[in-house]
C-alpha cells in the first residue's frame, strides 16, 4: 500500500492566525500542528517487539488474509509524540473549570485510576470461575448497596453501560412489569425539557412519545399531567412518565411526590433521569419521592472520568414494584458472605421474571472500582457536602451574573446544581454561540448551549462542587466580560475563538460531503 | 475532604452574595417529607486515601488475576500484552478528563484521534466506514440487528448457533420490545461450522443473518457462502468479530461481502477488566452510513481553511432527532477507542500481522500438544488463537478443579450453554502471545491428572 509520508497537506501550512506572522511549519511555539498517522506512519514501521513465531503448519482453513490492511505504524517515540501533541489540542477538567450543564464535569481523583488498575481488577477475566472473582463480585455488591441506600430504592441493576443504556433498562423493566399484569400500554410521557436520550429510548422500546407541558416557572405542569393521565379512565394507555429531577432548567420538581402519586394512581410508573443526582445526593432519596426506576451516571455524580466521550456507566435503581424484573446478571451475597453471580442458568424461582440480559458480561467493572473508591473517600458526610457545595456554587454563579445575563427562571427560587441563562438581550445578530466561543478565548470550555430546548438560546452552567471560590470568581469575571461584549455588539466576538487550535469549523460542509475515513490523496481525488 | 475546596468562610461569603441565610434555604423546593435533615444513617463517613486504597486492595486480592497462573480464557474477552505507552497516554488528563467533543475548536485532539480510529477500524473490518465506537461488542451486535431491520424493513433475524450466547441473549432481550422474530440455535459440535444449516434458515422475510467470525468454538466460517445466500433472499450479512487480532491473519469480513461488521475491540489496548468497560466496533458499507447508530467524526475546514474535525451527521442522533433517532446511544467508549487506536498505531500493519501469526502459531502448537493428552480431542479443523477441546469428562467440573489448582484452563461450553447435555464436555481454550510454553505444559499436566 502507499502511505503519504510527505507530512503536511498544503492547506495545513497556511495557518496564519489573527496575530503574528505565519511560521514555516504551521506550528505556533508550543502549539504544534500534528498530521494524521496515515500521513506520517508506514506499514513496515512498528513500535512493538514480538517474539519470533514458532514454525507451524497453519490451520486457518484457507481463510488467510492476502490483501493488505492499510494500517500505518509508528515507533514508540513517534507514537508518544503523536498522541501527546493531539492531547494538547483538547480542553479538559485538568486544565480548568468545565461548566457543561447536565454533564457534571467534576474533578476525577487519581486514586480511582490507581485502584482500577490493580491487577486483581484490571487483569481479571469476566468468565473466570466465581471462586476466583469473589473480590470483583464484592465490589459490584458493595457499590450496589451504596447506590440503593443513597437513593432509598429496593434493588439495583448494575450492568447498563451508560445513562441512555440505563434508561433502556428502566423502560424494559417497566414494560416487563406491565406485561406481567397483562396490561400493554403504548405511551410514554416526556417533558420537552428532557435530554434527547429520553424520547429516543422510549421510541426504541416501541412506545409513542407525548410531551408533558411545563409551567411558566419551568416545572412540570401537574394539572396538565393529571388531565392526561385521566384520559381513558381505567384504560389509561400511559406506561410511564420520564422525569428529570432536578430538571434540566436547574430546578427541583417541587411536586414530584404528587406527580408520582398521580402516575401510580393511573397504573403507570415513574422513570427518573438521574443525570442530575449530584444536586441531591445525601440530601434527598428519590425513593422517598415515589420514583420506580432511576439510572445513575457514575461518570457524572460519582466522578468516573468522561474520557472524551466515555466509557460511562449507568446502574439503575428499582422500586419494590420493579425489582423482580431486574435484568441479569445479578450479584447476591449469601449468609456465609459468599458472592454469587445470578445468570440465565441460576435465575431460578427468585428471579424468574427477569427481563433478560442487556450486555455480554457484568457491566462497567472499571467504572465500579473508581466509583466505589470515590464514594468511600467521601462517605455519608462527604457526599451530602458534595450536593450542598454543588448547589451553592451554581447559585453563586446564578446570582453573580443575573444582572448581565437573562436568567429565565431566576425568579423561580434557588437553582439546584446548574444555573440557566439565555441570550435574550444581547445585541442584534449575536447569539449564545458567540458567547460560548468567546469563553473559549478566555480559556474556558463553554457551558451547554441550546439545551434545554424549552429556553431560546439556552446556556446551562454546571460548575460542580470541586471548583474553588477563586475559580468561580474568575469564571464569573470572564463570562461577564463576554456577555457585556455580546450586549455591546463587539464584532470581534463573532469571529471567536481567535486563540484556539482551530477557528470555527464548517459543520455544514462536514455533513454535506461526509469524509469519515482517511483516504490516500489519489483515491480521494478519484472519488471527487 | 480532599476533593472539596470550599472553606466554611467561602461558604459564608457565598451565601451572603446569594442572599441565603443557610444552605437549607437553597433546598427550599424539596418537600419537607423527602428532605433528609442529616446525613444518611448506617453508612461510613469519609476516609483517607490510604484507607480507601487498603480497602480496595483487599478486595482485589480476593481475585485470581490472569497473570497469577497459566491462563487460557477467551470466549469474547482476550488477554493480550498491552504496551506500556498505551496506558501512559490514555492517562493524560487532556484525554482522560475531556468531554464528548461538542466544542470542536478545543477538542481537536479527541476528534482527530477518533477520525484515525474510524479509519483504522474500517480498514481492519474491511468496511467503507466505521463509527466512533459503541459500548461493547454485544450491544454493537444488537444495534447492527436493529439497523438491518431499518434498512430491509423486515423483522426476522437469523442468528448463527455459533454466535456468543451472551450476544444472542442481548439480541433476544432487545427484540422483546421491537417484535423481531429471532431464529436461534445451538452450535453444532463439528470440526467445521454448519454453514448449510445456517443458510437453510434464511428466508424471504429475513432481515439479516448474524455470523460470528471466528465463531464461539474458534472455527473460521466461510462468510462468502453465507453472504451470497443472504443476498439471494434480500437479507443482509452481519458479521461479529470478538477477537479483532484475528483480522491480522485472516480475510476481513468486509472483503467477504459483509454488509455490517461489528466487533469487540477489547483485545487491543483495553484489557480484560472483568468484562467492562469494553469497546464496540461498528462498520458498514458506505450506502448505509445514514442508518448507522452512534457518533461519527468527519473532516472539514475552519474559518481560515485549515483542516479540522467535527462530530457530523448528527441528524441521526438522539440529541437532535429525539424519538426519531437511529439509536438512543450518547456516551460511548471514547477512551477505550483511544487505547485501541494507540495500540494499533504502535503495532502498525507489520506488528499486527506478526502478532496475529504469533498467536496462531502458539495456538497450533498448544493444540497439538493438548491433542496428545489422553481423554482430550481437538474439535476444530480451522481456528485462529482459540479452539474447542472435547474432554472425556464434564468440562465445567474439570475447569473448576483446575482453577483450584491455579490453572484457568478455558471456558467450558457448560458455562456458556448451560443445560445442553451435548455440549457439556466442550472446553474453549484461548492461546495468545501471553501464554508461555510452561503454561501449556502445566495445562497438559493438569488435564492429564484430572482426566485420568
Amino acid at each position: 500500500m502507499t502511505i503519504n509520508q510527505s507530512g503536511w497537506r498544503p492547506e495545513m501550512a497556511a495557518s496564519g492566525t489573527a496575530t503574528g506572522a505565519p511560521t514555516a511549519t504551521g506550528n505556533r511555539a508550543l502549539m504544534l500542528e500534528e498530521p494524521l498517522i496515515f500521513e506520517i506512519g508506514s506499514a513496515d514501521r512498528t513500535g512493538v517487539d514480538l517474539e519470533q513465531a514458532p514454525a507451524v503448519q497453519n490451520r486457518l482453513g484457507g481463510m488467510e488474509r492476502s490483501a493488505p490492511i492499510g494500517l500505518p505504524g509508528l515507533s514508540e517515540q513517534e507514537t508518544v509524540r503523536h498522541y501527546t501533541r493531539l492531547s494538547r489540542q483538547n480542553y479538559a477538567i485538568d486544565l480548568g473549570l468545565f461548566p457543561l450543564g447536565s454533564c457534571t464535569m467534576k474533578h476525577n481523583p487519581r486514586l480511582n485510576e490507581k485502584v482500577a488498575r490493580m491487577p486483581g481488577f484490571a487483569d481479571l477475566h469476566p468468565l473466570a470461575p466465581q471462586s476466583a472473582v469473589q473480590g470483583a463480585l464484592g465490589v459490584i455488591h458493595e457499590l450496589g448497596e451504596w447506590l440503593k441506600t443513597l437513593t432509598g430504592m429496593a434493588a439495583v441493576a448494575m450492568s447498563p453501560k451508560a445513562g441512555a443504556h440505563g434508561e433502556l433498562c428502566g423502560l424494559l423493566a417497566i414494560r416487563a412489569a406491565l406485561e406481567a399484569r397483562g396490561d400493554a400500554r403504548k405511551v410514554i410521557l416526556v417533558p420537552e425539557s428532557a435530554h434527547g436520550t429520553n424520547p429516543a429510548t422510549a421510541a426504541f422500546c416501541g412506545y409513542a412519545v407525548e410531551d408533558i407541558p411545563a409551567t411558566a416557572e419551568g416545572r412540570v405542569d401537574l394539572a396538565a399531567l393529571q388531565a392526561r393521565l385521566a384520559v381513558g379512565g381505567p384504560d389509561c394507555n400511559v406506561a410511564a412518565v420520564m422525569i428529570t429531577n432536578p430538571n434540566t432548567c436547574g430546578l427541583f420538581e417541587r411536586e414530584m411526590k404528587k406527580i408520582a402519586d398521580a402516575v401510580h394512581a393511573a397504573g403507570a410508573f415513574v422513570y427518573c433521569d438521574g443525570a442530575n443526582f449530584n444536586a441531591i445526593v445525601g440530601r434527598v432519596r428519590p425513593g422517598d419521592l415515589g420514583v420506580d426506576a432511576m439510572h445513575i451516571n457514575l461518570h457524572k455524580t460519582f466522578s468516573t472520568p468522561h474520557g472524551g466521550g466515555g466509557p460511562g456507566s449507568g446502574p439503575v435503581v428499582l422500586s419494590e414494584a420493579l425489582a423482580p424484573f431486574a435484568p441479569l446478571p445479578i450479584v447476591e451475597k449469601d449468609a456465609a458472605g459468599v458472592f454469587h453471580l445470578i445468570e440465565e442458568e441460576t435465575a431460578g424461582q427468585d428471579h424468574a421474571q427477569n427481563f433478560g440480559r442487556m450486555v455480554a458480561f457484568h457491566g462497567q467493572m472499571g467504572m465500579f472500582t473508581r466509583a466505589l473508591a470515590y464514594i468511600l473517600s467521601h462517605g455519608a458526610d462527604g457526599l451530602r457536602q458534595v450536593a450542598e457545595d454543588a448547589v451553592l456554587n451554581a447559585n453563586y454563579i446564578l446570582r453573580s451574573l443575573e444582572d448581565v445575563l437573562d436568567a429565565p427562571f431566576g425568579g423561580s427560587g434557588p437553582c439546584m446544581h446548574e444555573a440557566l441563562f439565555s441570550d435574550k438581550g444581547v445585541a442584534e445578530g449575536f447569539t449564545t454561540l458567540d458567547i460560548a466561543k468567546g469563553l473559549i478565548d478566555e480559556g474556558y470550555h463553554p457551558m451547554t448551549m441550546y439545551f434545554p430546548l424549552v429556553v431560546h438560546g439556552a446556556m446551562l452552567i454546571e460548575p460542580t462542587e470541586t471548583e474553588s471560590k477563586a475559580a468561580l470568581d474568575q469564571f464569573i469575571m470572564a463570562l461577564r466580560s463576554v456577555a457585556e461584549r455580546a450586549k455591546a455588539g463587539d464584532e470581534a466576538l463573532k469571529g471567536a475563538p481567535h486563540f484556539a487550535p482551530r477557528r470555527r469549523l464548517d459543520e455544514t460542509l462536514a455533513a454535506r460531503k461526509p469524509k469519515l475515513v482517511w483516504e490516500e490523496a489519489a483515491l480521494a481525488e478519484a472519488a471527487g | 475532604m480532599r476533593y472539596l475546596p470550599l472553606t466554611d468562610t467561602d461558604r459564608r461569603v457565598m451565601l451572603d452574595r446569594i442572599g441565603a441565610a443557610s444552605i437549607d434555604d437553597l433546598f427550599v423546593d424539596v418537600p419537607a417529607e423527602a428532605h433528609l435533615s442529616a446525613k444518611i444513617a448506617g453508612l461510613p463517613d469519609h476516609a483517607t486515601e490510604l484507607a480507601v486504597e487498603r480497602h480496595m486492595a483487599a478486595l482485589a486480592r480476593r481475585n485470581m488475576a490472569a497473570g497469577d497462573g497459566p491462563f487460557f480464557l477467551g470466549a469474547g474477552s482476550y488477554r493480550h500484552h498491552i504496551p506500556a505507552s498505551v496506558d501512559h497516554l490514555i492517562q493524560r488528563g487532556e484525554f482522560l478528563t475531556a468531554y464528548t467533543p461538542y466544542q470542536p475548536e478545543i477538542a481537536q485532539g479527541t476528534l482527530q484521534m477518533l477520525f484515525e480510529f474510524q479509519t483504522q477500524v474500517a480498514r481492519l473490518l474491511g468496511c467503507d466506514v466505521a463509527n466512533a465506537s459503541m459500548y461493547d461488542g454485544s450491544t454493537a451486535c444488537w444495534e447492527a440487528v436493529a439497523m438491518a431491520a431499518r434498512i430491509t424493513k423486515r423483522k426476522r433475524v437469523v442468528l448463527s448457533g455459533a454466535l456468543h450466547p451472551h450476544y444472542a441473549e442481548v439480541v433476544k432481550t432487545m427484540s422483546k420490545v421491537t417484535d423481531y422474530e429471532i431464529a436461534d440455535s445451538r452450535p453444532s459440535i463439528q470440526p467445521k461450522p454448519d454453514n448449510d444449516g445456517l443458510i437453510a434458515r434464511i428466508d424471504d422475510a429475513t432481515s439479516c443473518v448474524v455470523v460470528q467470525y471466528p465463531d464461539i468454538l474458534g472455527r473460521l466460517p466461510d462468510l462468502e457462502e453465507v453472504g451470497a445466500a443472504a443476498r439471494a433472499k434480500g437479507a443482509l450479512l452481519v458479521v461479529v468479530v470478538t477477537e479483532p487480532v484475528a483480522l491480522g491473519a485472516v480475510k476481513s469480513p468486509g472483503e467477504q461481502g459483509a454488509d455490517i461488521v461489528v466487533g469487540e475491540g477489547q483485545s487491543l489496548g483495553v484489557g480484560l477488566q472483568f468484562g467492562g468497560p469494553y469497546l464496540g466496533l461498528f462498520g458498514c458499507k458506505q450506502k448505509y452510513v445514514r442508518q448507522m447508530p452512534g457518533r461519527l467524526t468527519g473532516e472539514t475546514v475552519d474559518a481560515e481553511g485549515r483542516r479540522g474535525f467535527v462530530l457530523t451527521l448528527s441528524t441521526r442522533e438522539q440529541h437532535i432527532r429525539r424519538e426519531k433517532a437511529t439509536s438512543n446511544i450518547c456516551t460511548n467508549s471514547g477512551l477505550c477507542a483511544l487505547a485501541f487506536s494507540i495500540h494499533m498505531t504502535l503495532l502498525g500493519e507489520k506488528g499486527l500481522r506478526d502478532l496475529a501469526m504469533l498467536n496462531h502459531a502458539q495456538a497450533v502448537r498448544a493444540a497439538e500438544q493438548l491433542a496428545a493428552v489422553p481423554g482430550v480431542h481437538v474439535l476444530n479443523d480451522s481456528f485462529f488463537n482459540e479452539f474447542t477441546l472435547l474432554l472425556s469428562k464434564d468440562a465445567r467440573q474439570v475447569a473448576r478443579i483446575l482453577a483450584d489448582k491455579g490453572i484457568l484452563a478455558g471456558v467450558s461450553l457448560g458455562r456458556l450453554f448451560p443445560g445442553e447435555a451435548g455440549l457439556a464436555n466442550g472446553l474453549v481454550v484461548a492461546v495468545t502471545e501471553t501464554v508461555t510454553d510452561e503454561d501449556v505444559d502445566a495445562l497438559c499436566a493438569g488435564l492429564k491428572e484430572v482426566l485420568a
